[in-house]
């Protein structure tokens, strides 16, 4: 499929686009966690880097084969999320930010330190697996069980504690139980996210998951709409591309980057598609086009 | 040797509280986690090499002029980044900060060049001994310094008008504003005082370390911000005090061999202390409502 398509678009934008992808399943779960249960995270790029690591690891030192690695990635990162989740997410609203914040520099201090991860030098020699094909997939199945799971009792709760914790714990959600399975859920796709990294840029530094790269996913989600499904692919999309539209910029890049979003929140505080409800809109589109205004004969 | 590091460690806490007394003010009045802050931090820095290096003026005039041109980013910043946004959601001023960091960032880079910069020699290395303990004048006259800033700005806030209109501000916002204060100018205040005291820490530590460069915000920046949650953000005393204790301890890990895991230390005593005191040392619980 990935040579059929290099015929039209060069390696390279393959390669950006299947960046974009893999962005998406991350900010996703990042959604997931901060959008819809309202918990604030900004150590996000931390869960990736266990899952990058992992599945990196497994595949080049003990030779396993890609997909269960990626597996197994995504999970330990939940695994991970759910054993930090467990006392942190008492926590609320801004502390629970930095608590996350100085969970997600640890984890890099610890992966410096580590051996099998190859300390500071990184992790290199890993094999390219991951392919635009398969992120399209995963991407796709990352979006329907967001949809599901946001529309379900459970998505349900976790919008009643976004909305008031104290109130949903009235009404009989267990809101700790909720928040960690939640925080666990985000993680796998951060996860899983990390795996696919991990086997299409074939090189790993833990300097690359700092927090500079949880405050990206977190620009990713705000900027397209906290909460919003679409509104995460859009800002995805377009923060990740930003770059590459502004080469002609060259040095003044990142300078027009970081006014750009400035200039992007001080015009749509809620995100570019915060507070809009797609399917609503496109309802009411087609309804203006159906129904004939009293003065039409 | 534990009185040394003790010394060492006060004065790179010095440095970290100044810096977070900027996050605190801030965050007392707007709640705003003004990620832009350790870029303030990072100019005064480069400003006071300037001036030292291009105009060739005494160490204390470059202080002054470090000083002042902060507190122009710093207000300005507020003005354009974060005054539009002050009505909306608690994240949209967050990423705007973001976005003005990485800015501010990529300007120096610009200006000054990726590399690191070199302090000029500004004061003699003379070293004073007291007992086993040798301080040096730099750190003498860090300690000084920042204990004077300390001494002023709680004066300030205690006694001067607008030092009681910041309390107030952060008090209660709204009230504030309807007994008459005009919060704007508050928080402009707030803002130029706080970039005032990271400029000051921006040149002493270019001072202690005779080494800048435009990324040595972040780092620092976290790390003062970690000062201040840890002793309870919105608080003053507060963020010395975790300040102080986040540099001594940051010292006595590095001394006791510990120095590949410098950077987690000031994390993990963070997520420890929020663990048994979710609002830091000095910090007042948070009320929750319905």
């Amino acid at each position: 499929m990935d040579s059929l398509l290099t015929n039209f678009i060069s390696p390279y934008y393959i390669k950006v686009f299947t960046l974009v992808g893999i962005y998406i399943i991350i900010a996703l779960g990042l959604n997931f966690i901060s959008g819809v249960t309202g918990q604030l995270s900004f150590g996000h790029a931390a869960f990736v880097s266990i899952g990058a690591y992992t599945a990196a690891i497994l595949t080049t030192r003990w030779q396993l084969p890609f997909l269960p690695s990626l597996l197994a990635g995504g999970l330990l990162a939940a695994v991970v999320g759910i054993l930090f989740g467990f006392p942190i997410l008492r926590l609320t609203g801004d502390y629970l930010g930095i608590a996350t914040l100085g969970f997600g520099e640890i984890v890099i201090v610890i992966f410096q330190n580590m051996e099998i991860t190859g300390g500071t030098i990184g992790l290199s020699g890993i094999a390219k697996h991951s392919s635009f094909t398969l992120v399209v997939i995963i991407v796709i199945f990352t979006i329907w069980s967001m949809y599901r799971m946001q529309s379900s009792r459970f998505g349900r709760a976790l919008m009643a504690i976004r909305e008031d914790e104290i109130a949903a714990n009235v009404m009989g959600i267990n809101t700790t139980a909720y928040k960690i399975q939640s925080f666990g859920i985000g993680s796998f796709f951060a996860g899983i996210g990390g795996g696919l990294y991990a086997h299409t840029i074939q090189y790993l530094n833990p300097t690359d998951f700092g927090f500079a790269r949880s405050f990206d996913y977190l620009t990713f989600v705000v900027l397209g709409g906290l909460g919003s499904i679409p509104g995460t692919v859009l800002g995805t999309t377009i923060l990740t591309l930003a770059p590459e539209f502004l080469r002609f910029v060259a040095e003044y890049r990142m300078m027009i980057y970081g006014a750009l979003m400035v200039i992007m929140m001080i015009f749509r505080p809620r995100g570019l598609l915060g507070g809009v409800n797609l399917t609503k809109t496109i309802r009411t589109l087609k309804k203006q086009k159906k129904t004939p205004l009293p003065g039409d004969v | 040797m534990f009185w040394q590091q003790l010394i060492n460690g006060i004065t790179l806490g010095a440095t970290y509280a100044l810096i977070a007394l900027g996050y605190t003010m801030v965050y007392g009045i707007i709640q705003l986690i003004n990620f832009a802050h350790g870029e303030i931090y990072m100019i005064g820095a480069f400003v006071g090499v300037m001036a030292v290096i291009v105009f060739k003026v005494n160490i204390f005039i470059a202080l002054l002029m470090a000083i002042a041109v902060c507190i122009l980013i710093g207000v300005s910043v507020e003005r354009i980044a974060y005054k539009p946004l002050r009505r909306s959601t608690r994240l949209a001023p967050l990423i705007s900060a973001i976005g003005v960091s990485i800015f501010l960032q990529t300007l120096m880079t610009l200006i000054a060049g990726p590399q690191a910069v070199g302090f000029p020699q500004v004061i003699d290395d003379q070293l004073y001994h007291i007992g086993s303990v040798t301080v040096s004048k730099v750190q003498l006259i860090i300690l000084f310094l920042a204990s004077v800033m300390m001494v002023g700005l709680q004066l300030i806030i205690k006694y001067v008008r607008i030092g009681k209109a910041m309390r107030a501000a952060s008090e209660d916002y709204d009230t504030a504003s309807l007994m008459g204060i005009d919060v704007n100018r508050v928080i402009s205040f707030t803002f130029a005082i706080g970039s005032a005291l990271a400029a000051a820490g921006g040149v002493m530590v270019g001072m202690y370390f005779n080494s800048i460069h435009p990324l040595m915000g972040v780092m620092a920046g976290l790390k003062a911000f970690c000062a201040a949650v840890l002793g309870g953000i919105g608080s003053i005393p507060g963020a010395m005090l975790g300040g102080l204790f986040l540099g001594v301890a940051e010292v006595a890990g590095v001394a006791l061999g510990y120095g590949g895991y410098r950077d987690a230390i000031a994390f993990t005593l963070l997520i420890l202390v929020l663990l048994f005191k979710p609002t830091g040392l000095l910090g007042r619980p948070i009320q929750r409502k319905v």
